[in-house]
């Protein structure tokens, strides 16, 4: 495969796709913070997900439009307004869904997936009347969508590292809420044991709702970022729940380490087996990775020493 | 078999029934499509129980317009309604006017199967427009064929089928494929070629016939990879990295759905400007409608391959655009299956009109040698085997979501469904 190619151009090539594997690994973990804080600290199914990162989609698509109608001179920041907004808009809806029907699930867990399920084909369907059944295209800054030229022959996709800072960003601020602040003690404490939680006098309705609305809001700006790599219509949610889940589970549902560490392995297991063998085969041959290991370890890769 | 065994008993029948129809052509030619429904009995056009009156006609409309699919189907539902009312507002068919009932696939096969059965059995409509995916054909195909149903398919597909029952109004892939891949040999000098496709049949149809005509008739071509992604992949960095390595002369890309866009995108972030045709990205899944999901400034300057597009200058299809955006709004786009949807209707007319009957059975006799003079795409014909006769054209991308016309066959390409030493 390599015999007629120097050593420079190989050496190129292996860098662009050890980045293409990191690129890929953000894009999980944007995915799944979201879902981790939501699953993993909730123990909420929210198959409703990705529907809550396509709002972020449309919430840019929207901006990204009233910028080119009314202020065009900025059109090139818009991307950071977008992103904010995004949050809030999938945010408040995760904050009335919470209130209008998770929070009547939590001692049913399992019932949860079925609720999300359908919450999600609402949402689709919303979607799908208010924008329309074909895909918008989001208009993205030039400047975002170039490549940047590292050597002669080694050039990396802006976009990927506009997404690698991001999920470092976004991975840095839920670390620092879970673990370095009251309300990331309360979920915490909750998720420990809800009922000794409520007696010492944390608010478990109120944390409980914010818990759901910050996860939201984080898939809302993994959508928003996911407009410059992939489309934006009302059924591409599904393009990455599979995807989202897997992660999460892998990983082991409680903790956000975990999380990581699986966006990791998965994306560099993928990443290198697509380079060397087919797509399709890469994706069967990860997949039946995860469900050996998770066989041997049901608990995923990280999981939090708990009494039962 | 019942076919042959009811026929015979009404060859008589049939005859007349031609000689009608003959006369009906005729009278069509020199007046203007007005022919009297009192002239047609219903009695005698319909002998096997359609819902036709005495001045109605009802057709089936089977798309999906809810789930994954709806973004494509759209489309072809606004065609075939846009064909019905041009037709209605010309006096209809044999003097009765089309009625529709309109069934919602729902992205789901068994769903089609269900539906297309209602449309038949309980609303014994004479025709039906639908489908668009090869699964939900496939799903619909034996309901059609033990009802002994009409259905015209819009979608430019893989081939390897002729049914009695449908009539195939896109192109199947040899049509589509080769006239491209000898365009791209002669006129750019291609030499290496690398396949990429989405993972279910059509794309890798397509792809053998274009590895096998690559090989086997083009001098010195190859082909340096072939790839299939899974539906809705949206991670494209490795195989653009794999692209690189390989450099092809030819990026042929069967890429559909949600990962079309990834895929645009991606390559053009990782820094492939496809203006420069090195490499060329040659597509046949890319129509117009798909470039407003992908934006017209990620695909600027690739080439795509199929029979129409929007932006073809002769009179037919400036007319067809101008309804088209009259009715369904300013800011449509017209793709290629949108408008082999939109011959349907009017290929269905002609083939009653020359039968003089809505009888299945003799629509059916009829249809083989229609032509249609007025199709947005040019003249088209039907073949023998229920596929078009149609022109094979080429496209470039421009940044506006429109392609322009760069190279276009000297004739009418001949249907192969079942294309020998390409299987």
């Amino acid at each position: 495969m390599f015999a007629d190619y120097s050593m420079s151009e190989l050496g190129a090539i292996f860098a662009m796709q050890g980045f293409a594997g990191l690129i890929l690994f953000s894009v999980f973990v944007l995915m799944a913070l979201g879902l981790a804080i939501i699953f993993g600290q909730m123990g909420v199914i929210n198959m409703a997900h990705g529907e809550f990162m396509i709002l972020g989609a449309y919430v840019t698509y929207l901006v990204s439009n009233f910028f080119a109608a009314y202020l065009p001179a900025l059109f090139s920041a818009y991307f950071f307004l977008a992103m904010i907004l995004a949050f809030i808009a999938s945010g408040a809806l995760g904050l009335f869904v919470e209130w209008a029907m998770i929070r009547h699930l939590y001692k049913r867990p399992l019932d949860t997936l079925l609720a999300t399920w359908g919450l999600s084909l609402i949402l689709q369907q919303l979607y799908r009347s208010i924008f329309g059944a074909r895909e918008v295209g989001v208009s993205i800054p030039d400047w975002m969508m170039g490549s940047m030229p590292v050597t002669d022959l080694i050039e990396i996709p802006i976009n990927g590292i506009f997404v690698m800072v991001l999920a470092v960003g976004i991975s840095l601020a839920v670390y620092v809420m879970m673990f370095r602040s009251g309300w990331g003690k309360q979920v915490r404490a909750i998720n420990q044991n809800r009922v000794m939680a409520g007696a010492v006098g944390i608010n478990t309705e109120w944390t409980d709702r914010m818990t759901y609305g910050i996860g939201c809001g984080v898939a809302g700006v993994a959508g928003s970022a996911f407009t410059m790599i992939g489309s934006t219509g009302p059924t591409a949610g599904q393009l990455y729940i599979v995807d989202t889940f897997l992660v999460v589970v892998f990983g082991g549902a409680a903790s956000l380490l975990g999380t990581i560490a699986s966006a990791f392995s998965i994306s560099q297991a993928q990443s290198i087996m697509e380079f060397f063998l087919s797509g399709s085969m890469a994706k069967v041959l990860t997949l039946l990775i995860i469900v050996g290991i998770l066989m041997i370890r049901p608990q995923g890769l990280f999981a939090m020493k708990l009494r039962k | 078999m019942t076919d042959e065994t009811s026929k015979k008993p009404n060859s008589g029948v049939n005859r007349r029934a031609v000689l009608a129809g003959g006369t009906a052509l005729t009278a069509s030619l020199f007046l203007p499509k007005q022919l009297k429904a009192a002239e047609y009995p219903t009695a005698e056009i319909n002998t096997t129980g359609l819902a036709v009156t005495d001045d109605t006609v009802t057709i089936g409309i089977l798309h999906s317009i809810t789930g994954t699919m709806a973004i494509s189907e759209t489309g072809s539902v606004q065609a075939e309604k846009l064909a019905i009312e041009q037709i209605n507002a010309q006096g209809g068919i044999l003097g009765r006017k089309i009625e529709y009932i309109q069934e919602d696939g729902g992205s789901d096969w068994p769903t089609f199967a269900e539906k297309a059965k209602k449309l038949l059995v309980n609303d014994k409509v004479a025709s039906v427009m639908g489908c668009w995916t090869s699964a939900s054909r496939k799903a619909v195909l034996p309901v059609f064929e033990q009802y002994n149903g009409f259905l015209y398919y819009p979608t430019f597909y893989e081939g390897l089928e002729q049914s009695p029952n449908v009539i195939y109004t896109g192109q199947e892939a040899t049509q589509q494929i080769i006239a491209g891949l000898d365009w791209v040999a002669k006129e750019k000098g291609a030499k290496s070629f690398y396949l990429l496709g989405s993972d279910y049949i059509w794309p890798r149809t397509s792809n053998k016939i274009a590895r096998k005509h690559i090989e086997n008739y083009l001098d010195g071509a190859k082909v340096v990879g072939e790839e299939y992604y899974p539906l809705g992949h949206t991670q494209f960095n490795s195989v653009i990295n794999k692209i690189r390595l390989k450099k092809p002369d030819v990026i042929y890309a069967i890429v559909v759905g949600g990962s079309n866009v990834a895929f645009y995108k991606q390559l053009k972030a990782a820094g492939i400007d496809m203006t420069k045709e090195s490499p060329l990205v040659l597509t046949i899944s890319v129509t117009e409608d798909e470039i407003r999901g992908i934006g017209g400034e990620n695909i600027e300057g690739a080439y795509a391959c199929m029979k129409y597009f929007q932006s073809l200058t002769n009179d037919n299809n400036e007319a067809f655009v101008k309804s088209f955006k009259e009715m369904w709004g300013d800011d449509m786009v017209i793709g290629d299956v949108t408008q082999a949807a939109y011959l349907g209707p009017w290929l269905w007319k002609a083939a009653v009109e020359k039968a003089g009957s809505f009888d299945v059975d003799k629509v059916r006799a009829a249809t083989p040698g229609i032509e249609l003079t007025s199709a947005p795409e040019g003249y088209v014909k039907v073949h023998d085997n229920h596929h078009l006769w149609s022109k094979t054209r080429v496209g470039l991308a421009k940044a506006d979501g429109q392609y322009d016309v760069v190279f276009e066959t000297a004739d009418l390409v001949e249907p192969d469904p079942f294309p020998e030493g390409y299987q």
